[in-house]
This record gives structure tokens, sequence and C-alpha cells, in this order.
């Protein structure tokens, strides 16, 4: 193990009071973490592949930044000098943001997303931008223009989606923090089958001006880390009012670190807990349903009730969701037309294309399959005769999730379930069957309809392909704090049992790291 | 059939057989500081693509803020219309694809708009010397945003035949209020006219309420205008075609005269109207063929998820709504009465765009008759002469009112007065400055006075023997060479009496 | 094909058809293939078939929700704020030409 391993296994917590202690510069536990890259991960062709694009430079120079700042004695915040990594679906200044897309490559957005800026501001060096399904629309990373990401405990895997490149990212040690979003699941799910944590909070908590909209109403940026505490953290960080984002929330955001080192305490007695009954059973793995009810007995332990909550129209959510999910986004990418930035192809026979040939050949080149999916079924569902008995039916049932919500949450304080109804699945196996591929975000879509936050917590790994299983809390809308109590104080419980964090094998080094190789 | 093939039916015989219902579409480009969702300036004419920003240009991530004095705007543009406020409404993303829209969806709003159901009364004058008046129900004002500008290069100029296009997203984002009238109908043979007035009305409106520059030359005002016929006395609607861009008054009425001569001449000819849009040409005075309105075109309007609904509260509106300036027509008819103003005289008031600065002239002591007789056959020349509107002329009307008191004190005559408005209009200072600057005070000196009549009684020896004989008129010689003398700054009743005093007359 | 709960099941009627994937797709600025639609449309006809299950779920008495949080009048003050420049709008540009963006030859009229 090499020294700069050393820093690369710690969490940000740690590495913020090391440097708060001195025993480390930024630019040196930036540069392990950029070696651990360099070492692990690869290209498109082999290694986990998270990063699609590598920004050592600039992590370097932020860095350096930061080791003056320290010195001077005026660090811009406790993570200042952390390096952190983006899901490459946030702008950022002078860095390259492609969203996953051929339509995108090469494009360098002239500004930066408000949560981009704001970990500028807070001192954290960004390392790169992570892998993802084309503009989000995926549950595995497969659908990323650039080739997939590989989960760290099994490179044959994938390591869900779309964020798979940030959760792969932390769960191989490139990086202590990452920064994903969330339209159905895209933080939790990927958290869950790699073993880290992941947070959805409350729609309208984090400002998502700078994030490239798949589904403006059920969006939301969140946190990717390893442990609860550290997703608090960066919550706290990068949350809060916005008034680029019409809406965010204008209120302070609950005191959620406070809250993960209260949880990590272990007491959670008075905590009234739901099991929703529409989240497991059928369709859920049996190592998946065997973590769930293990964790549920440790919060029991630690002095929570636990009941039993229906939550009936939960099962109309996927489908709601894959009609307002598709509507919105086909809206949202018809911006990629060739006209002003971004893939300009010209159709092949065609003498002196026309804009609108120019454009039909540029979607047609640069978009791929998922999102053509996804965009012509949202053009269906709006098109007029259909809009009624689609997008404003989904709507409706958005209503009717969220009084779901309501009622549940009148008996209980949080909501829980397995996070995924399965593990992490082999590299391939589902890429062409859409539905299949849509199942894996069963249990996290819910939230992202009636707008409430959400966490996944790892849970330990199901006995059957010893792969990572997440468990997944659900507050209330603006009660965030409840996630990292009850997730910390699992957390604590598990790690306890564990002996320490669950740590994914050894991972093959010296690849030989290239960007933008197609798979 | 196109329109070059098509012979125009004359326009006395449409009404023989058809009629007319008008519908007009006026965008109104806000005057706001920035644009509708973002905050880049809205001036005209500025260097292209520096009016910028990711939200305006579409780039991805980027997100829209609604203006609230857009929204402000758009709310007192519905109350002067007499609309109803809603109580609740939202933006909704309009879906198509154009080069000059950026996102390829336009923010408007679909079906809640902001202000609905109001009208506005129309006057036409009649050939009798009589305004008739029509009203004109509006059926809403909603807000939107405006696109970017194409310049089309090639052999052509024109859209058509272009080799490509160059934009300039300056205008991308700039608020819109787009005003839509009900058909209108029963107008008949005064279609055109009614067109005309309703959109002239409009502007004044849209003028008395600061909410817009208002200048259908450089676009700030544009109107679609639709046309259908029907069967004379049917009571239905025929097919419309929609005019787009129609960008001056007179051609507003041209298009509608053409139009309604274009559709009786198809109509006529057994054929049947295609709804679609049209072009107007304003050199050639003609539309041709646009855009066919399809099944295909399908804009998918869904409520805009990235801004939150608009609520007036009532307390707002009413707030608002004690903002609004008296109803243009209204306040004619009040100051015309109030300065006793022949019809003539009010119109050319208003036609010369004096109507403010004479009410505030008056406002400052003038009487209307010397307020009118300044602005209207002094300054308008001079505004005339220069190009430029009588407000940016550089005199105020407390400047005019001021040499109006120097006239009526005696200091000046009103040919003084004119040379006191050149040097207002050179900067040289107050009225009373100026007349100091330039000594252009009527000398009272009586002694200097009497001596030049002396003067002039003693060259013109002739003209004083027709006095002394009684000839009274002919005093007007002896005036004039005294007031030459003195460089017109005498006073010519008091010269007067001094030559019949020495004269013995 | 594994079923999405709540769905209508595989004995129901395919909802959209090749031709309407087609229709679809040129409304969406899409060229595709003919590749392409055979591909695509069975997969979008199963996947309409499925979401078509919330058809019959809310009667009228249940109000749409299009904001997940019940907010309203989130204004911006009409203050100019720095945009970008015209050299930095127009740097990703596929073409440009007298600072304007560059683009093919435009076929339809403006709306
Ligand atoms: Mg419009
Ligand atoms: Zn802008």
């Amino acid at each position: 193990m090499s020294a700069g391993q050393d820093w690369t296994t710690r969490t940000a917590a740690e590495l913020a009071d090391a440097l708060a202690a001195g025993e480390v510069t930024s630019v040196e536990l930036t540069q392990a973490h950029l070696d651990r890259i360099a070492a692990v991960d690869g290209s498109a062709i082999e290694g986990v592949h998270a990063f699609l694009h590598v920004d050592a430079e600039g992590a370097l120079a932020a860095a350096r930044a930061s080791d003056e700042r320290r010195a001077a004695g005026s660090p811009a915040t406790f993570l200042d000098g952390v390096p952190i990594a983006v899901k490459d679906v946030l702008t950022t200044e002078g860095m390259p943001t492609t969203c996953g897309s051929r339509i995108l490559e090469g494009w360098v957005p002239p500004y930066d997303a408000t949560v981009v800026a704001r970990l500028r501001a807070a001192g954290l060096p960004i390392l790169g931008k992570t892998n993802m399904d084309e503009f989000a629309m995926g549950s595995s990373t497969e659908h990323s223009a650039y080739g997939p990401t590989r989960n760290p405990w099994d490179l044959e895997r994938v390591p869900g989606g779309s964020g798979g490149g940030s959760a792969a990212a932390v769960a191989a040690y490139e990086a202590p923090l990452a920064l994903g979003t969330d339209t159905g699941g895209s933080i939790r799910q990927p958290g869950a089958v790699t073993g880290t944590v992941g947070v959805k909070p409350t729609y309208g908590g984090v400002s998502r001006y700078g994030l490239v909209a798949m589904a403006n109403s059920l969006d939301q940026v969140g946190p990717v880390t390893r442990t609860v505490l550290d997703a608090a953290l960066l919550h706290e960080l990068v949350g809060g009012h916005d008034p680029r984002d019409s809406t965010s929330v204008d209120q302070p955001l609950p005191d959620l670190v406070g809250a993960a080192r209260k949880g990590a305490t272990g007491d959670l007695s008075g905590l009234r807990v739901g099991v929703v009954t529409e989240l497991q059973g059928e369709g859920y793995q049996a190592g998946v349903q065997a973590r769930f009810t293990e964790s549920l007995d440790l919060l029991v332990a630690a002095g929570a009730e636990v009941v039993e909550v229906s939550c009936p129209q939960f099962v109309h959510a996927l489908a709601a969701y894959y009609v307002l999910m598709p509507s919105e986004a086909s809206s949202n990418l018809a911006k990629f037309d060739a006209m002003r930035y971004g893939l300009r192809v010209l159709p092949e026979g065609v003498p002196d294309p026309s804009a609108e040939e120019v454009m039909r050949a540029t979607r047609d080149a640069g978009f791929g399959d998922e999102v053509k999916r996804r965009i012509i079924l949202g053009t269906y569902a709006l098109s007029s005769g259909y809009y009624d008995a689609y997008y404003g039916q989904a709507q409706k049932v958005r209503t009717l999730i969220s009084r779901d919500f309501e009622a549940a949450f009148a008996q209980v304080d949080v909501l829980v379930s397995p996070t995924s109804p399965t593990t992490a699945f082999r590299l391939g196996e589902k890429l062409d069957d859409p539905l299949a591929m849509y199942l894996n975000d069963l249990a996290t879509i819910p939230a992202n309809l009636a707008g409430v936050p959400g966490i996944s917590v790892p849970a330990g790994l199901a006995e059957e392909d010893g792969l990572p299983v997440g468990f997944q809390v659900l507050a209330p809308a603006l009660a965030d704090d409840r996630l990292y109590r009850v997730g910390a104080a699992l957390e604590a419980a598990l790690h306890a049992r564990w002996g320490g964090p669950l740590t994914p094998p050894e991972l093959p080094a010296g690849l030989d790291r290239r960007e933008g190789a197609s798979a | 059939m196109s329109a070059a093939t098509t012979t125009l039916v004359p326009f006395e015989d449409v009404l023989a057989t058809y009629d007319p219902a008008l519908g007009l579409e006026v965008h109104v480009e806000l005057n706001s500081a920035t644009k509708m969702f973002c905050g880049c300036p809205t001036e005209f004419g500025a260097d292209p693509n520096t009016q910028v920003c990711p939200t305006c240009l579409g780039l991805p991530g980027a997100m829209p803020a609604v203006n609230r004095k857009a929204v402000e705007s758009a709310i007192r543009i519905g109350l002067a219309l007499n609309c109803e406020i809603a109580e609740w409404c939202r933006f909704a993303r309009k879906n198509y694809f154009y080069p000059d829209m950026p996102k390829n969806f336009q923010t408007s709003q679909y079906d809640e708009p902001i202000a609905f159901e109001g009208w506005m009364d129309v006057t036409v004058p009649t050939e009798d010397g009589e305004v008739e008046t029509y009203r004109v129900e509006i059926e809403r004002a909603h807000m939107e945003e405006d696109t970017g500008k194409s310049l089309h290069v090639g052999t052509s100029g024109r859209i058509h035949g272009a080799d490509y296009s160059l934009v300039d997203y300056n205008r991308a984002g700039i608020p819109l209020i787009e005003i839509v009238t009900k058909p209108i109908v029963g107008a008949g043979a005064r279609a055109p006219e009614v067109a005309k007035a309703y959109v002239a009305q409009l502007r004044d409106l849209i003028v008395a309420l600061g909410v817009s520059d208002a200048r259908m030359d450089q676009g700030s005002i544009r109107a679609d205008v639709n046309l259908s016929l029907a069967p004379k006395g049917s009571g239905v609607l025929g097919t419309r075609t929609e005019t787009k861009n129609v960008n001056s008054l007179r051609s507003v009425e041209r298009a509608v005269r053409h139009e309604m001569q274009r559709h009786a001449a198809i109509l006529g000819g057994g054929g049947s109207i295609l709804q679609e849009t049209r072009h107007w040409h304003e050199d050639t005075g003609v539309t041709t063929s646009g855009r066919e309105k399809s099944d295909a075109e399908d804009y998918r309007y869904f409520p805009e998820p990235d801004l939150v609904p608009v609520a007036p509260s009532r307390e707002w509106v009413e707030e608002l709504r004690g903002t609004l300036p008296e109803n243009p027509t209204q306040r004619r008819a009040r100051l015309q009465a109030e300065w006793g103003y022949s019809d003539l005289e009010m119109r050319d008031t208003v036609g010369a765009g004096a109507l403010t600065l004479v009410e505030e002239t008056i406002a400052a002591g003038t009487s209307p008759a010397a307020a009118r007789k300044w602005w209207l056959s002094e300054l308008a020349r001079r505004a005339n002469d220069a190009g430029v509107e009588l407000p940016a002329l550089g005199v105020t009307p407390t400047q005019v009112a001021a040499v109006q008191a120097l006239v009526e004190g005696g200091s000046i005559n009103d040919k003084l007065a004119r040379q006191v408005f050149d040097g207002l209009i050179a900067g040289e200072g107050t009225p009373e400055e100026v007349v100091e600057k330039r000594g252009l005070a009527i000398v009272s000196d009586e002694g200097a006075l009497s001596e030049a009549v002396d003067d002039a009684i003693a060259a013109n020896p002739d003209v004083a023997a027709k006095i002394r004989d009684g000839k009274v008129a002919a005093a007007g010689a002896l005036i004039g060479a005294v007031m030459k003398q003195m460089r017109g700054q005498a006073d010519a009743g008091r010269v007067r009496e001094l030559i019949l005093e020495k004269l013995g007359s | 094909m594994p079923e999405i709960p709540g769905a209508n099941g595989p004995d129901g009627q395919v909802a959209i058809t090749r031709e309407e994937v087609a229709h679809l797709a040129d409304l969406a600025r899409i060229d595709l293939s003919d590749a392409e639609l055979d591909h695509l449309a069975p997969q979008l006809a199963v996947i309409v078939e499925s979401v078509a299950s919330i058809s019959g779920v809310a009667g009228d008495d249940v109000p749409a929700t299009s904001h997940p949080l019940p907010v309203t009048n989130v204004f911006r003050e009409d203050v100019v704020v720095p945009g970008l420049t015209a050299a930095q709008a127009l740097a990703a540009a596929p073409a440009s030409e007298q600072q304007r963006f560059s683009v093919p030859r435009i076929l339809g009229d403006e709306q």
C-alpha cells in the first residue's frame, strides 16, 4: 500500500481533521487521489472508468490555494482542501461537461453550476467529472456514450446509474466525496449497489442551477460519500437557497451535521419507523431482503419502534414517472440542435442541407438509444390528444403518492425500504431491455415524485453474490435531518458489527488511463 | 393559389357578399431594464450577442427567474384593458424547433393567461365628421419571451433563398405581452379602419402606461392580423388567415383591406381559404403564403417546471390599479372640454405628439390658446426641421410658460420670443437668461423711444403729413421704421401712441 | 419481459405503431433510420402499454401536482446582472460570423 492510498481510504471528515491538524496538505491528499485515479480508473476498455475527465492541474492549483489559506490561518470551510468529484451533468466553467453524451462532446461551459461555485468557494479541489448514463437516463451507467463505469466490487458488474461514475469513484477510493443527481434514484441506487452513502435532498433543498436538466420537477443534486457524516457535511456545504433556481426552498437547512453526530451515538429511542409494505417482497432479491430485515432489527435495538405502513398508490409510481420524466426530458433536450454549441453533423448525401436537416442528422447521431426512446416517449405523452391521458394523469398520480406520504408520515417519523430490489447486475444484462432496467428504481422513484428526501446507507453484502445492499430511509419534505440521524445510527450499529466499514476487493492497478475512448 | 395570380375583388364589392371578421394579436415588447427570465439588459441596437447569458442563450443547465417588473407591467396592461387578473396562473413551454429560439421552446403562458376577458372602445371617424365607437373584446393578455434575430445571408436577403443565417440572441428573452382580441365582427366596410384604430389606440394606451417604447418601426409593437370572411348575414365565422408582423399603422389597414379583397376573390371563384400564416409585403402591399396551420403543428404545451405559479394577491392588483393613467380616449375628451379646443385643434395637438406638453404648459399658467400657439406653430416646426420628436427638442413646458409670461408682462414680444426659443434650444439657460444674454428686452426708456420716433418722423415727412391729415392707418410705416431702429426691442403699442401724440392725431 | 406493477399486462393493445413512432421522431427532429425504427418501435410500444396503466387511477376530483412544493410568486428584481461576453457566448458555436451564430439556411417560418 502506497502512502497515497493511506489518505484515499480516509473519510472526508478525517481528511479535514488531518488538514486542520497539519498532518497533511491539500496538495498531498489531492495528489494521492489523482494517483489513485491514475492507477485504477483505466478507460472505457478496462478499470473502473469512473471519470470522463480528470483535471489534475486545476485540482492541484485549488489545493495549493487551499494550503495557502490554511497556512494563513483562514481556511474557507471545514472541508477546505478536501478533494471532490463532480457528476458530468453539472456545469463547470472551463472544464468539459458532456452529460455522458456524444452531442456535448468537447463542450466547455462558460459558467459554473451554483453547487460547483459553492464547492470552489468552500475550497474543495475538483478532481474531475464523473461518468453517467447519457443525460442521466439509465440505471447502470452503460448508457454513457463514453463507455460504462464498472462496479469496484466486481468489475464485471454495473455500478448502478445514472450516477455510477460518482458512486464508483467514491467506492474505489478515487475521491472521498462526490456530487450526484437523483431524478428517480440516480444517487441512491448506485449508492446501494456500490456500498456507498447517497442522499437525495428534499426537492428544492439544493440548487439545480447549472444541473443539465433531465426532468426539472424531479431532479435534485446530492452528496455521494462513504459515511453518513461526510454526506451531511457536503449537503450543508452545497445546499440552501439560490435565487437563480426559482424552485429552491427559501429557508435555512436543518442541522444536518448535528443530526448525523447525534445519530452516531446510536440512540433512536422514541423514533417511529414505518416499513413500506409496497416496497418489499416479490421482485426483491432474497439477500437484499435479508440485509434489510437485519438492519431493521438494529434500528429496533437502538430504540426505534418499527411498524408496517401501506402506501397503496406507490404501485403507480413507476408508470407515472415514466410519463413525467420523458415528457420533461423531451423538451429539455430540444436545445441540443447543432446551432449554438455541441455536435453538428451534416446529413450524408444531402447537398446544401437546411438547418432542419442538420438538426435531425445531429440529433440522430448525437443521442444514444435510451435518450431517443425517452424523447419519443415524452413527445408522445405531451402531444395533443394524449396529454390528459398521460401527462395530466401522471401529475394526478403524483398527488396521490404525496397523499400516501402525508398519511404515512402522520403515523411514523421515517419510512424505510431496500434501496434497490437487487444487487448490481452484470454489464450488458439489461442493456436492451428498457423495462427491466426501469424496475431498478422501483423503490426510489416515489420520493422524487413527492419531493421528499431519501438516503441510501450500505447495509452489508447479499449472501448469494457478496455484493453490496442499500437500506433506504425516507423523511418528510424539509426534514432531511431525520435521514442523517437514522442513517448514522444504522451505520454505527453496522460498523460495530463488521468491525469497521466494508471495503471492496483490491482493484487491478497500473492501468492505462485514457479519456474519451468509446466502448 | 398564389397571391400573384389572384385578381383582387374591388373593396366595395366584398361587402356586398361577405361579412368580415377581424382578429388582432399584438405583441408588446416591455421596456423593463432586464429580460423576462434573466438579468440581461434589453437595450435596442447593441452589438450582436453582447446582451446574453446562459439563461437567454439556452445553455444546458441554466434556469429562468421571473422579472417582477414584467409581471407588474402585464397586470397594468391587463387592468387598462378592463381585463380580469388571474388569481393563479403559470408559465408553460411551447415546444417547437427554430434556430432563433435558444431552447427550442418558448416560455409563454398557455391556458392560464395573467389577464383575460377585457375590452377596449375604439373610435373611428365617419365621413360626416362624427365618430363611431366599436367595442373590441380582449380575449387575453399573456406574458412570454421574444426570440433572437436572424440575418439571412445570400442573394435574396430574405429567409427563403438564403444560403445561411446569422443569429443574434440579444433580443431573445425580452419580455413580451401578447394581447389577443376576440373576433371583431360587425365592422363591415370599416374593418380596415377599425383594425388600424385599435392598434393606434392600444399603442397610445401602452405609451400612457409607460411600459414599452411602443415603437412599431423598431418592432417593440408588432401586430398579427387575422381575417376571415363569412357569407353576408350568415352569422358564422369563415376560415381565417393570419398575416404576421404588420409593422405600421398604415400597413395594418392595408393588410386587412388586401386580405378582404383576396379572400373574396378566392371564395367568389369557388375556392376555399387555406388556414395559414401569411407574410405582409410593405413595398407591394400584398400578402404571400407562409406556413400552413396543419395537424402536424403540435406545440406539446406543459407547465414550465423550472418556474413556480404566479398568484398576484388582490392587494397587489389594486395597488397596481392605483398606478393606472387615465384612459387616453377619456383624457382627450376631458382636456378638449377644459381647453375649449375645436376638434381640428385637438387633432393637430394630438397628432403633433404635443398633448402632454400643452397640458403641462397650461398647468404652469399659460392660456390654452398660447400654449397651443407656441407648441404647434413654433416648436413643432423646429422639431420637424431638426428631425426629432417634440419632447426631444430641448424646450420644456415650464420654459414655454415662462416665455409667455415675459410676453404678457411686456418684456418681450412674440417676435423676440422666437429668438428666446433659439437660445433655449442652444442651451443658453433660462428664458430670462437668454433675454439678458442676447439683449432682447423691450426698451422702455421713453427718451430713447421718443428720439427714435422723432427720427422716423423726420425721415418720412410725407408719411407724417398723411397722419397729420387723419390717415391714422399710415402709422404702420412709421412704427416699422421705429421698430427697425430699435432692433425690434420696443413695445409696438407704445410706439404707435407716441407717433400719434407727436403728430397730433 | 418483466412487468411494471399495475401495468395492463401483455394482452393489452399495442398503443403505439411504427408509423406513430416515425411521426414522433419527426416532431422531435430525430432522423431515425429504418433499422432504428424497427428496433425502437416495439420497445416503445411495450413501454407505452405499461405506462398506460395510470389512465384510470385518478379521477377528476384529484388535482394535478406540477411542483412538489406548493410555492408561488418567486420573482427577480428588474436589475441588470453581468452576463457573458460575445466571445464567451460564441466560443462553443459550431460556426460563427460577424459576431453571430452561423446556422444553415432555415426552411420553415417563424411561429
Ligand atoms: Mg405568442
Ligand atoms: Zn440573459
